[in-house]
């Protein structure tokens, strides 16, 4: 592919040996993207952005760190109080994980609203399961890190759900700890961890992007593309929209980071771990509340280990629970207020999981959770076989026009777009 | 789409706000509610009272510092809430800190400089323990962000002492009652009462005005970046706001090409 740039004799040499010119423009600027994407399709790039944030600002904060269970806290504090900037690397990192959950989780649901785990995109759905695992192993570990008294007891409470495993759990927490308790071996192993997941993630996150380039992305309509006239290109028209949802995050970003830093984090966490007194309520970081819940939902600490695993792998299997061919919820009016009810049912499952197992919390609990499962166990299965959805638009750019022509009266036949956008 | 943009940045900064919300559903143990009080250094713009801190710092040295270690502070420190060098030099000069060992190997003591941290009042541990009932007086400097309710806790906690417990309220021997801590049982003696410290500004010391002053010094040791932060944080939101509507005017120019 010839790139405005060939014009460089230098481009053109070093593109005939490593085509990075070609390749990054076929990828990043003339790469065929739905010509109705919403702002809810920024999230994508956004958490992307959050990955390398955290990279970036991990990477810093690694060259201040020491990872002893005598040295992390002081170090941390080290880190906050003599190194320059040190405070805002450490808040954006800290804020950060927790924007990228946000971001992620947004994500997530749109793609269960609009439908984009349907064929052909099961294995990029696959990629994106997998980077919510990956994600959650390395925020917990990292949350880790500071070695105050809610990483300690946290590590302690979450590392213990191993033990649940039967004949080898036990053994397998002691192997997983390097001793018989959360110990320096832990810390350090849980360091080392934390520093490699995220560059496993990014290979996952190229996987996930390779699927998604194949088979191109998704939209707010759900329908495939049928012709260029349902495309513009990547650049400017994407680049510059995700600019400004880039604006929108990095702002709601700032006014953590600068005015409310620890407002999403444990006061406990400023006191050195201890492990001789145990805090009166041990807490998940907020973007694990739902799984807490779900894990203590079940009576049995086997079977709530085994619920709580299952609540986040049952995503590899939607694309075939989902049994619905249209993919969009614009044109399926039940699942769209099942959508709803579901986003309700997972709110609810995170503030039951902030709150201590007792009295009305503990029903509330069960319920959530059994209308969890059911929503992806007996729900959409029932979905795809009664519902009946309205019809399907000949095509995007038909839909788009349409829309356009209606809302702008009188503004003229917008028959003749340049649909490709490209002069 | 620009109600698709304002329901995307709500979407953000609501989950943000709830994810924070579910956190405070345990803030609150058995102890009391916490009263409100006026501070100066809290909300966006707020600053640390230069001569609240100096008072603060007074009090931490003649009545906390008996008991309790300042770990994460150094003398040079003071430079930021207006001590100048001399004066921080003098204020070291108070104090002994061990150094060495020497050529002998001997460990020896000498008078501490700016660059030295604030000494322990205790060996360790369990010196501390013996000379306190049995309690360890946790270390000050992060005590504010440390405690759910912050500097509002601190200032409950030292105001909040009743020299009798209420009846029917069994209090164990060596311990005192307070409104604000978890199980209203403390081990910490009543810390401040009217006229603890002389102020050298000659500020009447009244238990509150004492409580207000060492709270204020407190909130500075647990966040001495706060004031540059929230400096740097206006110029950065202000930044990303111009930024964003510029980015969102382009936007709408090169879409328009597509109409």
């Amino acid at each position: 592919m010839t790139t405005p740039l060939h014009r460089y004799k230098i481009v053109q040499w070093i593109d005939y040996r490593l085509p990075i010119f070609s390749w990054s423009h076929e990828h990043l600027v003339v790469y065929p993207a739905p010509r109705n994407l919403n702002y809810w399709w920024n999230f994508g790039s956004l958490a992307g952005i959050m990955l390398v944030l955290q990279i970036v600002t991990g990477v810093i904060l690694a060259m201040h760190f020491t990872a002893h269970v005598d040295y992390a806290f002081d170090s941390t504090e080290h880190i906050m109080r003599n190194v320059e900037w040190g405070w805002m690397m450490r808040y954006l990192h800290a804020n950060g994980a927790s924007m990228f959950f946000v971001v992620v989780y947004i994500h997530i649901f749109r793609g269960f609203y609009y439908g984009s785990y349907k064929s052909p995109r099961e294995i990029l759905w696959w990629m994106g399961v997998l980077i919510l695992f990956l994600m959650m192993g390395s925020s917990f570990m990292g949350y880790v890190l500071p070695w105050g008294q809610m990483s300690f007891w946290a590590a302690t409470v979450i590392t213990n759900l191993v033990s649940a495993i039967p004949w080898i759990g036990e053994t397998l927490v002691t192997w997983l700890w390097g001793g018989f308790s959360v110990d320096n071996p832990t810390l350090n192993r849980f360091y080392s961890l934390h520093y490699l997941l995220p560059f496993l993630l990014v290979g996952v996150v190229f996987l996930h992007l390779w699927a998604l380039h194949h088979r191109k992305s998704n939209n707010p309509l759900g329908i495939d593309i049928k012709s260029s006239k349902d495309t513009i290109p990547f650049s400017p028209y994407y680049t510059v929209k995700d600019m400004v949802g880039l604006g929108v995050m990095l702002f709601v970003l700032a006014i953590f980071v600068f005015y409310l830093p620890n407002y999403l984090g444990e006061t406990i966490n400023y006191i050195k771990a201890d492990p001789l007194v145990t805090p009166p309520h041990i807490v998940p970081e907020w973007y694990f509340l739902p799984y807490y819940a779900i894990l203590r939902a079940v009576p049995d600490k086997l079977g709530g280990v085994i619920a709580m695993v299952a609540s986040i792998a049952i995503l590899f299997v939607l694309p075939w629970l989902d049994t619905c061919k249209v993919r969009s919820a614009r044109f399926r009016p039940i699942y769209k207020q099942f959508f709803w009810i579901f986003l309700a049912d997972c709110l609810v499952l995170g503030w039951v999981g902030a709150n201590p197992p007792e009295g009305s919390f503990i029903l509330i609990g069960r319920i959530c959770t059994v209308y969890y499962f059911a929503h992806f166990l007996i729900i959409l299965p029932l979905l795809g076989k009664f519902e009946r959805t309205r019809p399907l638009p000949e095509s995007i750019h038909q839909a788009v026009l349409a829309k356009k022509g209606g809302d702008d009266a009188g503004s003229g036949s917008p028959g003749e777009t340049n649909a490709a956008g490209n002069p | 789409m620009r109600a698709r943009l304002f329901a995307m940045a709500t979407a953000l900064g609501l989950m943000f706000a709830g994810a924070g919300f579910t956190q405070v559903a345990h803030a609150s143990g058995d102890a009391a509610e916490l009263p409100d009080h006026e501070w100066k250094h809290t909300g966006m713009f707020g600053t640390f009272d230069r001569a609240e801190l100096h008072r603060g710092f007074q009090v931490f040295q003649e009545v906390c510092a008996s008991c309790h270690s300042l770990e994460f502070i150094a003398f040079r420190n003071l430079v930021e809430i207006g001590y100048s060098e001399e004066q921080i030099k003098a204020i070291a000069a108070e104090y002994e800190v061990e150094d060495g060992p020497d050529a002998e190997g001997d460990m020896f003591m000498r008078p501490a400089r700016s660059y030295d941290y604030f000494p322990d009042p205790f060996a360790n541990p369990q010196a501390a323990r013996a000379s306190n009932g049995g309690a360890l007086p946790p270390d000050l400097s992060l005590m504010v962000k440390a405690r759910d309710g912050g500097v509002d806790y601190l200032y409950a906690l030292l105001t909040g002492y009743e020299e009798e417990a209420p009846e029917g309220f069994e209090l164990v021997e060596g311990m005192s009652y307070n409104h604000y801590f978890r199980g209203n049982q403390i081990a910490m003696p009543e810390p401040l009462y009217e006229e603890a410290v002389e102020y050298a500004d000659g500020t009447e010391p009244t238990l509150e005005q004492l409580a207000h002053d060492v709270s204020v010094f407190l909130a500075w040791a647990a966040e001495p970046e706060m004031e540059f932060r929230k400096k740097t944080g206006l110029k950065v939101l202000i930044f990303i706001a111009i930024f964003t509507a510029l980015i969102y005017i382009i936007k709408r120019r090169i879409w328009a090409r597509l109409h």
